[in-house]
């Protein structure tokens, strides 16, 4: 059987049955006066599992991540913690804990305070809270840093400062809110690696929030899509990538193209349509719309194809057009070709060979084609 | 290098002498020999020395101090409460009442102060003396303690308190191990100016003391009625010195811990 992308070896819990998930939102409502953040919203996130809040600001993923840490409290609903109800269960009583989006170091103590503070308040004795914090200033790789206080740390080593203050306790859950946040981009990149090697290491559950697509593709296990207090959907990376279940998942996560029109035929889970553009797309689908309704169909940039000749392969779908931009980005080339009716669409290819004979130019007359499996229809 | 005019120059010398020079007149002249105030016949200590025998004035500077110290003391406790209330509950019943009635001591003239706690004290028959110029002191600087405080409070990130919360700390525990070592020198700050207000209050102590407890701006003041003597240039000398005393180092740890930062900041981005 196919599936969608690679994900870790046979850990997908949330297709068994039998298995009992770690932490469950049900039916979740938060209303700040008038505007309700989180919206009957229902969700299961297993144990050892990285789990991704993804979404746009206000999409009410960072209240989501303040319920389970206790900072606020919902409005109906209740969230469940292993077997656990959490309502009335003040913050500093809950086995979570949580890294800040603005680290929240204590700006009057060392990092080594700062790592033991956890320890300290749960009455552990010195020498195991010493040995505690050295364990993790390893962990973390901050052990010449011990002595320093927050403000004499770069944006780096005070992410790995907070990183370690929140591990120290060893909670059930790390709560991560926009973690990579205030980093550049090529220390956020090898962070992510780092926190997810931390994750399987450490056995622990993660739930990170994030606006970045990116971060939450390379990290998660699973990504819940929210939208305006509700999710959209929750999957795999690659289930998200291949097989959104909306306009809105497909339009959020990468680059799309949809093609819209009026479905002319279904047969053997092929289904036909007459595109507003002019031109037939035929398209496998699990999912079967009735004839006659409006559908669309979605395919991603990468799965497109742009030659000079006509495609060999009589089934493809295939389209005339001509060149209008071309962007060459290094490992991939993005092109935007004008179809015969003046409509726009995105493909890009790699460019796994160094150089090529005769690239394609701007302004030339070229088909664009994929296959009948290369997407997907989504009802209207 | 500025050139200075004549007319800068002039108005910084007219400036600084409107504002310093019977201050410097009031220090040179309780060095003087003698004993009339406004005639210079030679230096002299002795009216330092005379100061130690005035019981009169030591038993006045002494409450003065006591009762700085403690109205201080309770009016930042009661100042940053009320700092926190107004900064952190932004929404409670009667709260635009609270405010005001917080800072109405700001622009209440001394003297409606003082009044209205003289009657509020005769009528409930409290003995005047110590306590009720404690009382009468802890009204009126708690405000000036409050909005020190709120100002502090205000860029202060509160998710520090939520991380210590977060942390495992009760919120009593995350106020005293978290919120107050960092708002700390805002805290003193306020104290100090409380405790200076205290200080050289005359007229709200005035209207609260009663026999027995005088505090030295009033023995000054009373004192004064009499005739100036040079004891009094030789008090408020040392008073002055205090006061100076404390404003230097105040700058000067504010602009060690300054450079101390700066030079922190730079540290952190040497190579480890």
């Amino acid at each position: 059987m196919k599936s969608f992308g690679s994900t870790r070896r046979s850990f997908a819990p949330w297709n068994d049955p039998t298995s009992k998930p770690f932490i469950s939102f049900r039916n979740v409502t938060k209303r700040f006066g008038d505007f309700t953040a989180v919206d009957d919203l229902s969700l299961d996130i297993y144990h050892r599992e990285f789990f991704a809040l993804l979404g746009a600001s206000g999409c009410g993923k960072s209240t989501l991540l303040r319920m389970l840490a206790g900072f606020e409290q919902p409005t109906s609903g209740e969230i469940i913690l292993d077997g656990q109800s959490l309502a009335g269960t003040p913050p500093y009583r809950r086995p979570v804990n949580m890294m800040f989006q603005s680290y929240a170091l204590f700006p009057h103590m060392t990092v080594e305070k700062n790592i033991a503070f956890g320890l300290r308040q749960d009455g552990m004795p010195k020498p195991d809270i010493a040995a505690r914090v050295a364990q993790m200033l390893k962990l973390v790789k901050m052990e010449k840093f011990a002595g320093r206080k927050p403000h004499q740390l770069s944006g780096g080593q005070r992410q790995r400062v907070a990183l370690a203050r929140s591990l120290a306790k060893q909670p059930k859950v790390l709560l991560l809110d926009e973690p990579l946040g205030a980093l550049d981009k090529k220390l956020r990149e090898e962070t992510q690696f780092e926190l997810m090697d931390l994750q399987q290491d450490l056995g622990l559950t993660f739930v990170v929030v994030t606006h970045d697509q990116e971060e939450a593709m390379t990290m998660a296990d699973r990504i819940a899509v929210m939208s305006q207090g509700r999710v959209a959907q929750v999957a795999t990376p690659a289930e998200i990538y291949e097989a959104p279940n909306s306009r809105f998942v497909a339009d959020f996560i990468g680059d799309v193209n949809i093609f819209d029109g009026k479905v002319s035929s279904v047969e053997n889970h092929v289904v036909q349509i007459e595109t507003d553009i002019g031109f037939t797309v035929r398209m496998h689908s699990n999912e079967t719309p009735a004839v006659g309704a409006q559908a669309g169909c979605i395919v991603r940039p990468e799965k497109l194809r742009v030659s000079r000749a006509a495609p060999a392969d009589a089934s493809a779908n295939a389209v005339q057009g001509e060149l209008w931009d071309i962007a060459y980005l290094g490992d991939m080339t993005v092109y935007h070709a004008k179809l015969k009716n003046g409509a726009m669409v995105k493909a890009s290819s790699l460019n796994a060979v160094r150089a090529v004979e005769n690239p394609l130019g701007y302004d030339e007359p070229i088909w664009v084609s994929f296959d009948e499996d290369a997407g997907m229809v989504l009802k209207d | 290098m500025v050139k200075w005019s004549r007319f800068n120059i002039a108005s910084i010398v007219l400036g600084f002498g409107f504002l310093y020079l019977p201050i410097v007149l009031l220090v040179i002249f309780s060095f003087n020999e003698s004993k009339l105030v406004t005639v210079w016949t030679g230096f002299s200590t002795k009216w330092y020395g005379q100061l130690w025998q005035n019981q009169g004035l030591m038993d006045a500077a002494w409450v003065t101090i006591r009762v700085a110290l403690l109205s201080a003391t309770c009016a930042t406790v009661l100042g940053t409460l009320a700092a926190l209330a107004l900064v952190r509950y932004t929404q409670f019943r009667g709260r635009l009442l609270f405010s005001g009635m917080v800072y109405a001591p700001l622009v209440m003239p001394e003297v409606i102060t003082g009044l209205s706690l003289l009657l509020l004290f005769v009528a409930i028959g409290f003995d005047r003396g110590f306590w009720t110029i404690t009382l009468a002191h802890i009204t009126f600087t708690m405000c000036f303690v409050a909005v020190v405080v709120q100002s502090r409070l205000l860029s202060f990130d509160q998710s520090i308190e939520e991380a210590a919360q977060d942390l495992g700390a009760t919120p009593v525990r995350t106020f005293m191990e978290v919120t107050l070592p960092v708002i700390s020198p805002a805290v003193f700050s306020g104290w100090v100016l409380a405790f200076t207000l205290s200080l050289d209050d005359l007229v709200i102590a005035s209207f609260t003391s009663g026999p027995g407890a005088t505090t030295l701006p009033m023995k000054i003041y009373s004192q004064v009625r009499l005739g100036v003597t040079p004891e009094i240039n030789a008090i408020c000398t040392i008073l002055i010195g205090i006061v100076a005393f404390g404003v230097v180092i105040a700058s000067f740890v504010t602009r060690r811990r300054e450079a101390q930062r700066v030079r922190d900041e730079q540290a952190a981005f040497a190579p480890a």
